[in-house]
């Protein structure tokens, strides 16, 4: 195997944990509070505001019906706005943080609802502000579901970055297609795809590690 | 703190009702019509069946549920009326248990107990100092580092216990904090509730559906049923004489005293034909309850009195008995009204042939 073709591979790997990281950085940003409104604002529920909750929740949905490469390419003039240019790299970072930010929006939705409501209740009891109960309460309780609903978006983001090669961004997936598929280099393509089954195990593993150790509920579960 | 001046309770329910919207359409009464007054350093007990309203009536105190009619005082403050900052304040004055603790289970017992104080805004080294006091004080002070998964049900509830102190309380909630832990552990924590009552003068309200907790520390009693109190008064009253045919069935479990089966049997409710004996029930009460009356009945009245059942019982330290006996059916009367000379309560409960 040539040092040319090591070289690349190395590069797109690391173009795609720096896709990756950055959307998953950017989703979270923008997912984590939009999740926590989610699972907040239904009637009667602390911050209640029903009629927000229905529209967000439905811009939510259809975000996330879109199919990513769809998405992509129908966000392109937003790219080209807020990137200053529609492709490379650093231009799909933005449709994949757009896909990142309702996907982590439900699974934060989700773990927040999980939280037993006797915790509000003793929040409330204690004469909690509803920014104090999210706080305090809600987003600690949460933070093992939080941090396993993390590692299931980096691995779909992984799965994602493979498709950005559509609009010019480069990364393991768009080396294989070039490569491996355009130009028939099988053994490009086998290690792509050996190098994202690693990134994904990778990314798997530590994600539920940490999960772990923020895990309090049983006693086995205690960090060291 | 202001205390209501007009009169003196550090709790008082008047004419509270509360209607919850039922599903389609129409309300469900969950309180009728209650009024109730706290005297302030008591611990009242609330006792009723499932769905009674004790709940209800409970999380009226600090304002988790607002009434629908009527007015809820605490300490002077109506709370009804009071929203925002005015509630939350109302809030830390009054701590709350649970009946399945709802700790936080990301947060140790340190971390736990220090959580009302967080959201106070105490400054941290006052925290420091208040949580450690309060750990000691509930004996936990190994555990301090524990996270709640780590604990013993009786040992969650003390944590409970010392999270709802942190914000020094005027008045403490009990929602059923003893229902999910076995007898002996209840002891420990009913102990630690009258330790606090007794050592911090605190008010203390809380609910159960067994007599036995109402028996060892509470020294007032509500009973409620369908959403309306239908007796209370001093645990005392209630217990040697209640009147409401629910508090007599929550009696009859606790008190322990039942006719033996044999009895119970051939028990009618009217005098059958022939010799037959009275079945009474003696409630010895005051200073006679240790007395020695039945003897002294027997030997002034030439009276062959057969013990049935019996018990003698302490709430604080007033002594009363029960006592089941059965006596000739021709000279029953004579009997009862020297027992009632003497202060004692009967009840005839029927007849054996
Ligand atoms: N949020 C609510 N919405 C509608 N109905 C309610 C609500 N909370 C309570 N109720 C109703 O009010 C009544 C009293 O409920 P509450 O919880 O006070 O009873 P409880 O005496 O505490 O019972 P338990 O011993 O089972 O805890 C019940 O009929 C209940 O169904
Ligand atoms: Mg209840």
């Amino acid at each position: 195997m040539s040092a040319n073709l090591i070289n690349m591979l190395m590069e797109a790997t690391w173009q795609t944990i720096y896709m990756v990281a950055i959307s998953t950085l950017l989703g979270a940003i923008g997912g984590l509070p939009i999740g926590v409104f989610l699972a907040c604002s239904q009637k009667g529920e602390l911050l209640s505001a029903p009629a927000v909750n229905k529209v967000l929740g439905v811009v939510v949905n259809a975000t996330r019906s879109v199919p990513f490469i769809i998405l992509v390419v129908a966000i392109i003039p937003f790219t080209r706005l807020v990137a200053g240019t529609s492709i490379g790299t650093t231009a799909a970072i933005v449709p994949l943080t757009i896909a990142a930010v309702p996907f982590i929006a439900r699974l934060v939705e989700n773990a927040i609802r999980e939280v037993d409501s006797g915790l509000i209740e003793a929040a409330r009891s204690m004469g909690a502000t509803p920014m104090q109960i999210i706080r305090k309460v809600l987003i600690p309780e949460a933070l093992p579901g939080i941090t396993l609903g993390l590692t299931l978006a980096v691995v779909s983001l992984l799965g994602y970055s493979a498709m950005v090669g559509a609009v010019g961004g480069e990364g393991l997936g768009d080396l294989g297609i070039r490569y491996g598929y355009q130009r028939f280099m099988p053994e490009v393509m086998g290690l792509v795809v050996l190098i994202l089954v690693v990134l994904v195990q990778l990314v798997q593993t530590i994600g539920e590690w940490i999960a772990r150790r923020v895990d309090k509920r049983a006693p086995s579960n205690r960090g060291a | 703190m202001k205390t209501d001046t007009t009169t003196g309770a550090a709790i008082s329910f008047d004419n509270v009702g509360k209607a919850f919207p039922k599903k389609g359409g129409g309300s469900v009464m969950a309180l009728d019509d209650i009024s109730l007054s706290v005297e302030p350093g008591t611990i009242t007990g609330i006792i009723g069946r499932s769905g009674a309203g004790k709940s209800t009536l409970l999380r009226m105190v600090n304002g988790l549920e607002k009434p629908t009619s009527g007015k809820v005082t605490v300490a002077g403050r109506d709370v009804g009326a009071a929203t925002g900052a005015g509630l939350r304040e109302i809030r830390r004055e009054v701590g709350m248990i649970f009946q399945h603790f709802n700790l936080l289970a990301s947060r140790t017992v340190y971390e736990n107990v220090a959580l009302p104080l967080e959201i106070s805004g105490t400054p941290s080294r006052e925290i420091r100092k208040r949580v450690d006091d309060l750990v000691a004080r509930v004996g936990l002070e190994d555990f301090r580092n524990r996270y709640p998964a780590e604990l013993s049900g009786g040992q969650k509830q003390r944590v409970g216990v010392a999270r709802a102190l942190a914000t020094q309380p005027k008045v403490l909630l009990s929602d059923e904090a003893t229902s999910a832990l076995d007898p002996e552990t209840t002891q420990t924590v009913l102990e630690l509730l009258a330790d606090i009552n007794r050592d911090l003068g605190l008010t203390i309200l809380l609910i159960t559906h067994e007599m036995a907790v109402v028996r060892d520390i509470a020294s007032h009693v509500a009973v409620i049923e369908d959403g309306k109190i239908v007796e209370d008064g001093s645990t005392y009253d209630i217990f040697t004489d209640p009147r409401h045919p629910t508090t007599k069935s929550f009696l009859s479990g606790v008190t322990g005293v039942t006719l033996p089966q044999f009895i119970a049997r051939d028990l009618t409710e009217t005098r059958p034909k022939g010799p037959s004996r009275e079945v009474m029930r003696i409630t010895f009460v005051g200073d006679n309850a240790t007395d020695p009356l039945l003897a002294k009945m027997s030997t002034e009245l030439g009276l062959q009195v057969n013990i049935l059942a019996g018990a003698v019982e302490e709430i604080g330290p007033r002594p009363f008995g029960n006592l089941l006996i059965s006596v000739e059916a021709d000279r029953a009367e004579e009997a009862r009204n020297f027992l009632e000379h003497n202060q004692q309560r009967t009840e005839v409960l029927g007849y054996v042939g």
